[in-house]
């Protein structure tokens, strides 16, 4: 095998960056089957280390996908077997093939990788959902019917993945969503072109071709209260995500002309503003946007902004390159897009003009200091380095907080002083019969952790619907 | 899907509708709203619920030709369907025995007061309502707020019914002849609501309005709809939309409700033209 190493990935063709700050398109474009045979094929087929039971790729993923064992099937260009492999631990490939941070999960930790580059898991289980995708779904028989009901709050990654696991033991599963379209985050967060909107509702079709029910309109603490879904059902799973914007309490931050990176991303992804007037929802980019922030939200903000038409869009972030918290492919896609990187900047007012709109926005330098708690250097300011950038909108993209609706109104259900839902391992929470899992329970986190959450509760609550008694000494993980 | 069930013009610009959802009508309560999407392409706007009926799985809500959206809701017939419905939204209105309350509703915010009417009165208030319109055609609700109200004040800006003049100006009055008000709560556009907090604000009468910002979502998780209140910032869907009012900033509100002008004037113009 070692004779035959190949040290590159095969490279995926993109859409040049000057035409795609025009379209929403998705930018990677795919691989051919012949390429991807290659690029499968570039995978040593490790045994697991020493003291381990999985090769170091599949410890990796958060949900323990058979990694060398869906590479060897492609290889072999059986694809329909290695889709099948995959979706045993994962039903949303197509999305976490596309927007998992692999580089710090499964390819990260790629034997491959640590002299060459690694083996492209995330291109190739992309490419296998695609393909699947392309050829029409088979929906699995279903099995006979366990009489009881289960309702899941969101329509997340955790969600869906909490009802289809359910689904598929037997349960009759509702999800009650608050907006009007299902996918969360995926469809009213993540932008068109980095995760095209048909996916994720092809990704739903399939969920609900298991017999999901979904409700859509309906806000769980509004429409009905989590009280009366557990009256009316076996059990719950709270999937309400990390919803809420913050802001950073500057003076002037209510200007027209500024957005939460969530205003700015579902005018644009879940009301389609990006078609205004065709589709009724407008929204208003300037010549000159800037973003506060560096985490995949803000990249997403600052490429949107570009494809809206701004002329110069800017990164605006207090800390220096290496702690940006956004994946490394997409700092990267912004850099050839022409995002501009202000960094070791805070901003620390906004300045309007007479009819209130956003004109400039003050900053301050920053260097960087001592450790934090994070183990990063904490960025301190630079006095005397106040400077003044024009802008014409804003888009905060400082982090969202825990959704605090469903903890709001449901007595007795247990929150952390952050806002996050207390629950154990198997993500019950301090109400008997209801779990909860996904970024209501960790805070902004990632997809595929999401879905983890989604899965262990979905076991958890199988157990428990089949007889396994509530614990008696509930301990909560993420005090 | 949500059915119209019924649809009432009460006056050119101004329509009743009768919507079909159940989950809503069982949980609605005066001072919140909906917010709705007719169609695929349609944005999401909220509307006060005017009144509601569990048994018969319904809601009302009244709504003005402002743009492009309520004019296109305007057009839908009885039997059409809404495409969503969601609701009920934001925080119910605090309905407490406090004594003497005023109800206050301009305009399209008559049909938002009503509803309030009838809870004060019912939680054993003594109600005096004064209800106005830029001139008589625009007046509605007014037999139904009648007979709710232990006192009804009419006003037109023009004199066309009523007395001429504005709803502050009856209220001002009222403070002046010494009535004692324990609470006022006023509803309808920005500058009536700041007018009626100037009026109270010297006599230290607790006032609630109810704000109108621009929405997306409405549960909390955009950010659009944010408006301040003592100074700091608070996102009306969720944590009103009724504030009081002499701690709201009516200017910022004002210029933050005129952000998408010149895009609501193409939308409009396109749809005079005729939409695609
Ligand atoms: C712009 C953006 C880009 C991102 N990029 C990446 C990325 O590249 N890779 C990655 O791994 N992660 C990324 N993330 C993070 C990832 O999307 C989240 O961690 C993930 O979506 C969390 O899933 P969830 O199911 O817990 O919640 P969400 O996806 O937030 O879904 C929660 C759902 O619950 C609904 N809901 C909330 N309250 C109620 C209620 N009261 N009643 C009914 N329904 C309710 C919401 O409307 C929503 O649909 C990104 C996040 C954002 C915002
Ligand atoms: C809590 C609340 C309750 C309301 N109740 C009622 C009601 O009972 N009856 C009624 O007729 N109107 C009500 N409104 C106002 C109504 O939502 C707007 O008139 C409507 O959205 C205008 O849409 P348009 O496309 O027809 O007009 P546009 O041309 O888009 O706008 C006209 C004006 O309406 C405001 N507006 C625009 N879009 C929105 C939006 N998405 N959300 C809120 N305001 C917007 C703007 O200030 C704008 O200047 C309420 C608003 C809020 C926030
Ligand atoms: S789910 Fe994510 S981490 Fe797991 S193999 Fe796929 S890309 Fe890698
Ligand atoms: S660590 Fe890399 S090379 Fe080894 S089995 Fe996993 S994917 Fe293949
Ligand atoms: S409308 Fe989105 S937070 Fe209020």
């Amino acid at each position: 095998m070692t004779s035959r190493i190949v040290p590159k990935k095969y490279p995926m063709p993109e859409q040049d960056p000057k035409e795609r700050i025009r379209n929403f398109r998705e930018v990677p474009l795919g691989q051919d089957p012949e390429t991807v045979k290659l690029e499968a094929a570039r995978c040593l087929q490790c045994r697991p280390p020493k003291g381990k039971i999985v090769p170091p790729c599949v410890e990796g993923c958060p949900v323990g996908i058979d990694i060398p064992g869906f590479l060897a099937l492609t290889r072999e260009g059986r694809f329909e077997e290695a889709i099948a492999l995959i979706k045993e631990k994962n039903a949303l490939p197509a999305i976490c093939g596309r927007v998992c941070p692999y580089e710090n999960q499964c390819e990260g930790a790629c034997t491959l990788g640590k002299k060459y580059e690694p083996v492209g898991i995330g291109r190739v289980e992309r490419f296998l959902a695609d393909w699947e995708r392309a050829r029409g779904f088979r929906v699995p028989a279903r099995p006979p019917p366990t009489g009881k009901r289960v309702a899941v709050v969101g329509s997340g990654p955790a969600g869906l993945t909490a009802a289809a696991e359910l689904a598929r033991r037997g349960h009759a599963v509702t999800i009650f969503e608050a907006l009007h379209a299902p996918g969360g985050v995926l469809v009213y967060g993540i932008p068109e072109f980095r995760l095209p909107k048909e996916i994720v509702f092809a990704e739903v079709e399939y969920v609900k071709s298991l017999g999901v029910e979904l409700k859509l309109d309906v806000v769980v603490g509004k429409t009905v209260t989590l009280e009366e879904l557990r009256r009316e059902h076996d059990a719950v799973f709270i999937g309400t995500g990390a919803g809420l914007p913050n802001f950073m309490r500057i003076p002037g931050e209510n200007l027209n002309g500024i957005y939460s990176a969530n205003e700015f991303l579902t005018r644009s992804n879940l009301m389609k503003a990006y078609l205004f007037p065709e589709y009724d929802t407008p929204t208003k980019v300037g010549r000159r946007v800037a973003t506060i922030g560096a985490g995949n939200v803000a990249m997403d903000c600052a490429r949107t902004a570009l494809r809206l038409g701004a002329e110069e869009s800017y990164i605006v972030y207090r800390r220096s390159r290496a702690e940006m918290p956004a994946r490394k492919e997409e700092i990267q896609r912004a850099e050839e897009e022409g995002v501009k990187f202000l960094l070791l900047t805070l901003p620390k007012r906004y300045i309007g003009d007479e009819r209130g709109w956003v004109r400039e926005v003050e900053c301050v330098r920053m260097e960087l200091g001592e450790p934090d708690e994070s183990g990063r250097r904490r960025p301190v300011e630079i006095p005397g380095s106040e400077f003044r950038l024009q802008v014409d909108t804003v888009v905060v993209a400082i982090g969202q907080s825990p959704n605090p609706l469903v903890p709001a109104t449901t007595p007795g259900l247990k929150t952390s002083r952050w806002g996050t839902i207390l629950a154990d391992e198997e993500g019950r929470t301090s109400l008997e019969g209801v779990w909860a899992g996904g970024d209501i329970t960790t805070g902004e986190a990632t997809v595929i952790l999401a879905m983890g959450a989604g899965k262990r509760a979905a076991a958890s609550i199988h157990e428990y619907l089949s007889g396994k008694p509530w614990p008696s000494d509930w301990k909560p993980v993420n005090a | 899907m949500f059915k119209i069930l019924s649809k009432k013009f009460l006056c050119p610009t101004v329509a009743k509708f009768e919507i079909e959802a159940p989950l809503i009508a069982r949980k609605a309560r005066a001072g919140q709203f909906v917010i709705l999407r007719i169609d695929e392409r349609g944005e999401r706007i909220p509307l006060t619920l005017n009144d509601w009926s569990e048994e018969r799985g319904t809601i009302t809500v009244v709504a003005l030709e402002a743009g492009a959206t309520t004019k296109r809701l305007l057009s839908l017939r009885e039997g059409e369907y809404l495409m969503d419905v969601v609701g009920p939204l934001g925080r119910p209105a605090e309905v407490e025995r406090y004594g003497t309350v005023v109800c206050v509703g301009g305009g399209v915010g008559i049909a938002c007061i009503y509803p309030e009417v009838r809870a004060f009165k019912a939680a054993g208030n003594y109600v005096i309502s004064i209800i106005g319109s830029r001139t008589k055609d625009l007046l509605m609700f007014e037999e139904e707020i009648r007979g709710l109200s232990d006192e009804l004040y009419v006003t037109t800006d023009d004199g066309s019914y009523g007395q001429k003049g504005f709803v502050s100006d009856v209220l001002r009055r009222l403070i002046e002849e010494g009535r004692k008000l324990d609470l006022v709560v006023a509803v309808g556009p920005v500058p009536m609501m700041k007018v009626v907090a100037e009026v109270t604000r010297p006599h230290g009468i607790k006032t609630i309005v109810s704000l109108n910002p621009i929405m997306v979502d409405g549960t909390g998780m955009c950010g659009c709809c944010r408006v301040e209140v003592g100074g700091k910032t608070r996102f009306a869907c969720v944590d009103g939309p009724e504030f009081d009012a002499h701690q709201v900033d009516f200017d910022l509100l004002a210029a933050r409700n005129r952000r998408y002008l010149e895009e609501e004037r193409r939308a409009l113009e396109r749809l005079k033209e005729g939409r695609a």
